[in-house]
């Protein structure tokens, strides 16, 4: 379980967070929605110690992070945008992120072969088209059977079918017992893979709890019609 | 192995294939079998390419460890993001351009002299602190990149802020000394003039090396004063002792501001 309590995070004067508690629950998707710069990214970093947090305390299973950050060993992250260094090649890098990680356990492929990634593992970064980096980005996240993942945007970039390759495998690694804490702009793709939803707006959590109560409290039929109906619900109060 | 050695194994991989080092050491190969086959020959050919170093290394340092730390942001983001604490990957980084510059930077310089052989006059002590200089301002350059990569987001100020500081340390402040030294040149300038020297690594290696040839008219103002000043092995231990700190000191402070940057 990953418990965030009163995170607060300024960027200058710019007060990013203020004050989230959330929860995330075990074997639970929860999908972070909220506009532009309600602070998503900047929660989900400071969850994996890329965002020094002002305030607050993150913990894993009732332990705090750290900054030695071997709780990171237990996650797997899609950040937003895959940027890797071009002199170096995907085969080169899965073998240096499974030497860091000491990762002595079988790794999940299962990725790599449904994205065939292996006739592009020998090429540099620098040759692969956008699309294929997006793939091997989301090999990285899954690989060494992470019991929590992380993933910014994961399908941006992704054409349909590899959009629907990756949205089965978070699907199967949550009835798996994995934890996920997955951010879209595309609600209706959030929809079919959530069991929780938390509505951030201005650095702070305006809902969270079960997707069908949301539904049912502001009677809608979707995710992005009760979304919608929360925002203007803001606009108006 | 440790993490750190990993971590800095694949920045070897990478940096080593970089256009950059391979430039590097091309144009040091180049110029130094040029002087040596063209050259007037003698302690001088040595001298120029000491004048050499002096003006490209620091340079050549500085812009390639700024693009590449900013080049490498999302990847260091992403590392980090994985059971990798940031001392072991800033110490990964900075050993990791340092060592593939210096090897390249040094093998550039020594491999003619190892063709055509020292030209007559030049002792190997002169060349071995030509060598030697050549690596320690490259590793005070990427320290001041790394300085410059992790305070400024942006990649335009952060290159425009390292060819700054480039022009500051070899051009701007040996004219700034001159100026000081004719506008009080009715007192004595040496202890100030020794302190501006300390304030400026490529000063500080001119004066090793002018101390090495004992050729102080060619080296600027700040050199010809210090020659004065300081001829003997304290001057040399005072400048060696400087330039160590002007590592130390930017590294540190670079490694400050990565600790507790948001990335």
């Amino acid at each position: 379980m990953i418990r965030f309590e009163g995170i607060r995070k300024a960027f200058g004067v710019r007060e990013i967070l203020r004050g989230v508690d959330l929860e995330v629950r075990r074997g639970r998707v929860l999908a972070l929605v909220g506009p532009n710069a309600a602070g998503k990214t900047t929660l989900i970093k400071s969850l994996l110690g890329l965002t020094r947090i002002d305030q607050g305390v993150i913990s894993l299973d009732g332990a705090p992070v750290d900054a030695r950050g071997a709780y990171r060993a237990r996650i797997g992250y899609m950040p937003q945008i895959a940027d890797f260094p071009e002199n170096l090649t995907g085969a080169h890098l899965l073998d240096m992120l499974t030497a860091i990680r000491r990762s002595t356990g079988p790794l999940d492929d299962e990725l790599l072969e449904a994205f065939d990634l292996a006739p592009h593992l020998g090429q540099r970064f620098r040759v692969l088209s956008g699309g294929t980096r997006q793939r091997l980005n989301a090999v990285m996240a899954f690989r060494f059977r992470p019991d929590v993942l992380i993933l910014d945007e994961p399908t941006a970039g992704l054409d349909p079918v590899g959009s629907g390759i990756l949205k089965d495998k978070i699907r199967r690694a949550r009835n798996e017992g994995a934890t996920v804490m997955i951010t879209s702009h595309i609600l209706s793709e959030l929809e079919e893979l959530a069991d929780d939803v938390a509505f951030l707006l201005d650095g702070t959590v305006r809902y969270a709890g079960g997707l069908p109560e949301l539904k049912r409290r502001t009677h809608q039929s979707t995710l992005e019609r009760a979304i919608a109906h929360l925002m203007l619900a803001e606009v108006a109060a | 192995m440790s993490v750190s050695m990993r971590l800095l194994g694949y920045v070897l991989h990478d940096v080593a294939r970089s256009r950059w080092i391979l430039a590097t050491a091309a144009f040091f190969l180049l110029a130094t079998d040029a002087l040596l086959r063209f050259g007037t020959g003698g302690a001088a050919s040595v001298l120029a390419i000491g004048s050499l170093v002096l003006l490209v290394v620091p340079l050549v340092s500085i812009l390639f460890g700024t693009i590449y730390l900013h080049h490498a942001r999302e990847f260091t983001a992403l590392l980090l993001a994985h059971p990798v604490t940031r001392r072991q990957l800033f110490v990964a980084q900075i050993a990791g351009m340092a060592l593939p510059m210096t090897l390249a930077i040094m093998t550039g310089i020594a491999l003619p002299f190892a063709v055509h052989g020292l030209p007559q006059g030049a002792t190997p002590a002169s060349l071995g602190t030509v060598l030697g200089l050549a690596g320690a301002l490259a590793f005070v350059f990427l320290a001041l990149a790394a300085m410059v990569a992790v305070w400024f987001e942006d990649r335009v100020t952060g290159l425009a802020t390292a060819v700054g500081l480039w022009l500051l340390f070899t051009v701007i402040h040996d004219g700034a000394v001159l100026l000081v030294i004719l506008m009080f040149s009715d007192y004595p300038l040496e202890p100030a003039v020794l302190g501006l020297m300390v304030a400026n690594p490529v000063d500080l290696a001119r004066v090793l090396l002018l101390v090495q040839f004992d050729a102080s008219a060619l080296m600027g103002y700040t050199g010809a004063v210090l020659q004065r000043t300081l001829t003997g092995s304290s001057g040399t231990l005072l400048a060696i002792g400087a330039l160590t700190a002007w590592v130390a000191a930017p590294s540190l402070w670079a490694w400050q501001l990565f600790r507790r940057k948001d990335l």
